[in-house]
């Protein structure tokens, strides 16, 4: 889209008596460096990935560019008729958010009263919190609530997110925990 | 038209509001109506400020001006939504009741809602029934399915048909009310109202956008309601260029609503089977959901599929398709109601996946209380955040008003798989399912949702693996057959996908849609509206091609890219683009349309109707199903095949919005002097959640807030980017320089808010902005913040600042738990010298007190509680 309405707009920028003179000036050919000539482009040889915006909900189109499965850049999807090759400051960002400062790579653990975190391997946590999550459930079932009605369920452990989740995570999770019995399931969406 | 209220598009969705400029060019008008004059308002061509709260008295406003000018779209009107209808003699209106509807009952804060139904009928809801979420169950308040033939009468004469109710409801909502109420001018509104009009009808139609500006309000539902039955009222609904907009704030928190992770519904918005006296059957539940006539008939077809899916083969018809042991609700376990049980030392464990609650929900200062009283807590997220780490430098604890040491929840904070990371959908705002590629690996231990809930179901499955026990039949028998891929053996994403799609059980073939549903256990389905998203074993949401925008039949609406729910359809209800003979209503909003050559529904989008009925179909009396519908019913969602003007069932709190206060309002309700707030609310009566009563000079300045473009929400996703933090670094509060003058409060300069439950700092703009409103006689004044800040950045160009949610208490909507961000609060120069929540302390009674299950503390009703105090007179501010 942007491709062709450039040189549209450009040729009607330079028939004007000084913003055209200006154009050729500052914007035209002339002042294109050598370095940049022979840069050649930023994304050449790049792995191109389609892919859509994390933040918002409008669900703007995203590019990923990746070099040996190092990312890049994000840009904004030309083809997407949602955006049109455009993204606002977050989309446009959104490079950052996958190579942020502080990212994590463990699994960080604090134990009752602790005042540091600690590291954990991924595997020892996951066995932790199955051992925990079995627990609350055990602890917590009621078969009938305090009317004495049929209730079938735990009242120990609760959820809470899912609107940044794909809808198969999200789906996991409902099917997964009401199978355990958990009622108390929620995200965003109530907010 | 674009009409923008309760929303700031161009800041939170601005690549959305491209769309809004480019309908600009071609000559379209926009109107905006919020608080907050921001970069929306400022490229309107009209804006109005409004006192944040007082939105109903403006939409009641509109509707009574488009009744008395006779300004409303007759032929649309009479044929398509229910205005015609006659409502039973029991109805009485709050006209009658000084501000209450028929049935209310103060001693629960509930409504008993069969006196609003229609006259020699029942109906359902679009969604089933719904109860109040504290209410217990009673077959009284329940729609039930739609029994006889509803009276009618079309000349909109008759006193008790719906027309009539609604222009006797908003007989008052006269322009001189809407400028007292909410302060806008009587020219302004009369100028909006008017351009409303006048860009609606035959040839011109109009949409309105709005999002959480209008959710969270303690009558945010029923503000909703007021702006579909303006557009109903103008015929601006399933045609291009109308509806109602919701703009959504997070990437899938339409799928999420979707395949809820929400408390009272399943896949599809099946709502969760409640506990009631003996056992609930199948049929007990398809009785209660489904509805005789129109869509919803097919009830049974759907949750049968579902259970077919959680349960595959052990799922029988001697076993009721497993149902039985779906886990039952009864009453409120919202996310509010879930916090204060953590409070009270009566839930265990808590999993937070890419959300914020220390930040991002009300009263933030006590949700990080209530984390500190759970046993353990995971969070996974791409980074540290403030609800991981409340335990070590939470406001609290800098404070000195909690020990970390006296903190005893265990707490895992899991590394999270990027949006790019891992392979799944999204639903936009726009019901659109966008599929998104994998470009990479996620970094280290860093893992996909989808993998934690795999791993960890394969690990709590083994362990049941040999029970005998009957509570744990619906894991013993879990359907949970994902084939895994590379070194991590990550689930297949598109195998779940196909789940939600749905297939035959006996061949495995993909369902091409929902009609192809059974309720007899030979499909299976995880989501019926989703089906189809994988039709013919290929992934419908992945499809990528945009088409010609400029072309009607190829690409207005780019029906090959991606795919939207339900059957690929990009505008609901589009049958009522075409008039009741299947005509389009003018050639310029030509959409869908009846061929009568070809003798089915035809146009540029999937028909939202049965292909062959025909425009002159005309349903029997007795008919059920979709046969109940008639050819010129366009809204077969519903059992009477009509929009809703007036809602004899489905909401909690009245049939027809009705303006209340906020619950904490320096204003009394002018329209209702004797209920200030809305009656059936939720309030959590807590010595922690402490309210500022009303008209408590204390507190005499309005507040709300707001989203910058810059930052997401709680922070987490933006505050630690190097690039955003600097473009908006601080937290900030935009304040009038009239209020700003007397605080002495200057530019640039600290200033503090404070309400009952906190007191946060923010740097000062004083702006015109935000403008003070003459409401009944008197100057009130608003303060407009943003929320994106907290306590914890994971780097050096990071940036942190006060919570605003600190600010807010605990309130609800009654239909759906979501709190009134409109309340009162006052301002003064300078820092704060406590923490933000230092003034919470001595109101929490149970700092730390872990044992003792206290079961779920329900949420008291507005009706319930005693306001006795008499406040001093306001001084005039």
């Amino acid at each position: 889209m942007g491709e062709s309405h450039r040189p549209k707009g450009f040729k009607r920028l330079r028939g004007l008596p000084v913003v055209g003179r200006a154009a050729d000036w500052g914007m035209g050919p002339h002042a294109v460096s050598k370095n940049t000539k022979t840069a050649g482009s930023r994304i050449a040889g790049l792995k191109a990935t389609e892919s859509v915006c994390p933040y918002c909900a409008v669900g703007c189109g995203q590019i990923v560019y990746t070099r040996d499965g190092e990312l890049v850049d994000i840009e904004g999807n030309p083809n997407s008729p949602i955006n049109q090759g455009t993204l606002c400051p977050k989309g446009s960002a959104s490079r950052q958010l996958i190579q942020q400062p502080g990212r994590l790579t463990k699994v960080k653990y604090r134990r009752p009263g602790g005042t540091e975190w600690e590291e954990l391997d991924l595997e020892t946590a996951m066995d932790m919190i199955a051992e925990r999550v079995i627990r609350a459930r055990e602890d917590h079932w009621q078969t009938h609530d305090e009317h004495g009605w049929k209730v079938d369920r735990t009242m120990g452990f609760a959820h809470l997110g899912g609107a940044t989740l794909d809808n198969e995570e999200n789906y996991l999770i409902k099917k997964f925990f009401s199978a355990m019995g958990a009622v108390q399931i929620e995200n965003q969406a109530r907010i | 038209m674009v009409w923008i209220q309760g929303s700031g598009m161009a800041e939170a969705h601005p690549v959305g509001f491209r769309w809004v400029m480019k309908a600009k060019e071609r000559g379209a008008k926009i109107i905006h109506v919020d608080p907050h004059y921001s970069r929306t308002s400022a490229l309107a061509d009209l804006y109005a400020p409004i006192r944040a709260g007082s939105d109903i008295a403006f939409l009641g406003g509109l509707i009574h001006h488009i009744i008395e000018t006779d300004a409303y779209f007759k032929d649309y009107v009479v044929n398509y939504t229910n205005a015609a209808t006659i409502v039973n003699e029991e109805f009485k209106d709050t006209e009658d009741l000084e501000g209450y509807f028929s049935g209310y009952d103060p001693e629960t804060g509930t409504y008993d809602r069969s006196s609003w139904m229609y006259e020699g009928g029942e109906v359902a809801s679009a969604a089933g029934q719904r109860e109040h979420s504290t209410q217990a169950f009673s077959d009284r308040t329940g729609a039930g399915m739609m029994m006889g033939n509803v009276e009618s009468d079309e000349t909109l004469q008759h006193p008790r048909c719906v027309f009539q109710l609604l222009k006797k409801h908003y007989a008052r909502y006269t322009p001189e009310m809407v400028e007292q109420v909410c302060g806008i001018p009587r020219e302004t509104f009369l100028e909006i109202a008017d351009t409303l009009i006048a860009n609606s009808g035959r040839e011109r139609t109009g949409m309105l956008v709005y999002a959480v500006g209008w959710t969270q309000h303690s009558t945010g539902v029923q503000m909703i309601r007021g702006g579909a039955i303006v557009q109903l009222l103008l015929g601006n609904v399933g045609r291009p260029g109308g509806g109602v907009m919701a703009m959504r704030g997070h990437a899938s928190i339409q799928g999420s609503s979707d395949i809820p992770t929400l408390y009272e519904l399943l896949p599809g918005y099946l709502p969760m089977p409640r506990a009631r006296e003996g056992e609930v059957t199948l049929q007990d539940y398809v009785d209660r959901g489904g509805s005789a006539r129109g869509w919803w008939a097919n009830f049974d077809k759907y949750i049968v599929s579902l259970c077919k899916a959680w349960f595959g083969d052990n799922a029988t018809p001697e076993n009721d398709f497993g149902f039985p042991w779906l886990p039952k609700i009864s009453g409120n376990h919202s996310h509010f109601t879930t916090m204060m049980r953590a409070m009270d030392g009566g839930l265990d464990g808590l999993f937070v996946m890419g959300q914020n609650p220390a930040v991002g929900s009300q009263h933030s200062g006590l949700q990080r209380r209530a984390l500190g009283h759970l046993k353990w807590l995971v969070v996974r997220d791409l980074a540290d955040l403030e609800t991981a780490r409340f335990w070590k430098d939470s406001q609290e604890v800098k404070g000195g008003e909690i020990r970390t040491e006296d903190i005893q929840t265990e707490v895992f904070l899991m590394p999270a798989a990027g949006h790019v990371e891992k392979e799944g959908h999204f639903t936009n705002t726009q019901r659109l399912l966008q599929w998104r590629d994998k470009a990479l690996d996620p970094p280290g231990d860093a893992r996909s949702e989808l993998h934690f809930m795999h791993h960890l179901a394969k690990r709590v499955l083994a362990h049941y693996a040999g029970s005998t026990d009957d509570k744990d039949w619906p894991l013993r028998n879990l359907h949970w057959d994902y084939s895994e891929h590379g070194q991590h053996a990550e689930p297949n994403a598109e195998d779940v996908l196909r789940e939600i799609n749905g297939y035959e059980v006996a061949t495995g073939r993909h369902l091409s849609g929902f009609t192809e549903l059974e309720a007899d256990g030979t499909t299976a389905c995880g989501c019926w509206i989703y089906s189809g998203c994988f039709a013919d074993g290929v992934n419908q949401t992945r499809r990528r091609n945009p088409g010609n925008l400029d072309d009607p039949e190829g690409g207005w609406v780019s029906p090959e890219w991606a795919w939207a729910w339900p059957a690929n359809r990009r505008i609901l209800y589009n049958r009522a683009s075409a008039d009741p003979d299947g005509k389009p209503w003018s050639e310029r909003k030509k959409y869908v349309w009846w061929d009568e050559e070809e003798g089915k529904w035809t146009g540029y989008d999937v028909p939202d109707f049965p292909a062959p009925k025909r425009p002159d179909y005309k349903a029997a009396d007795d008919a059920v199903g979709m046969d109940a519908i008639s050819g010129d019913d366009p809204f077969m969602m519903m059992a009477d095949g009509r929009a809703w003007l007036y809602s004899p069932s489905g909401l909690l709190d009245g049939p027809m919005p009705t303006h209340y206060e906020p619950f904490e309002s320096p204003v009394d309700n002018l329209l209702y002097p004797k209920v200030p707030a809305n009656p059936a609310a939720l309030v959590w009566d807590r010595n922690d959640n402490p309210l500022n009563p009303p008209r408590d000079p204390r507190y005499p300045v309005v507040a709300s807030t707001f989203r910058l473009t810059e930052h997401h929400t709680a922070g987490p996703m933006s505050r630690n980017l190097p690039w955003l933090a600097e473009l908006q670094p601080e937290m900030f509060a935009e304040i009038d320089p009239m209020l700003a003058a007397k605080r002495g409060i200057e530019d640039g300069g600290w200033m503090c808010i404070v309400t009952e439950r906190a007191e946060i700092e923010a740097r000062a703009k004083v702006t015109h902005r935000v403008r003070p409103l003459e409401i009944a006689g008197r100057t009130v004044h608003q303060i407009s913040l943003p929320w994106h800040w907290g306590s914890h950045t994971t780097s050096e160009q990071g940036v942190t600042g006060d919570t605003t949610n600190d600010l807010i208490a605990l309130s609800g909507d009654p239909n759906v738990s979501i709190e009134d961000k409109a309340f009162s609060c006052n301002v003064r120069a300078g820092r704060r010298h406590n923490s933000s929540t230092a003034r919470l302390a001595h109101a929490v009674d149970n700092e730390l007190k872990l044992s003792g299950d206290h079961g779920a503390e329900e949420p008291e009703k507005a009706g319930q509680r005693g306001d006795s105090q008499h406040p001093p007179e306001l001084e005039d501010e």
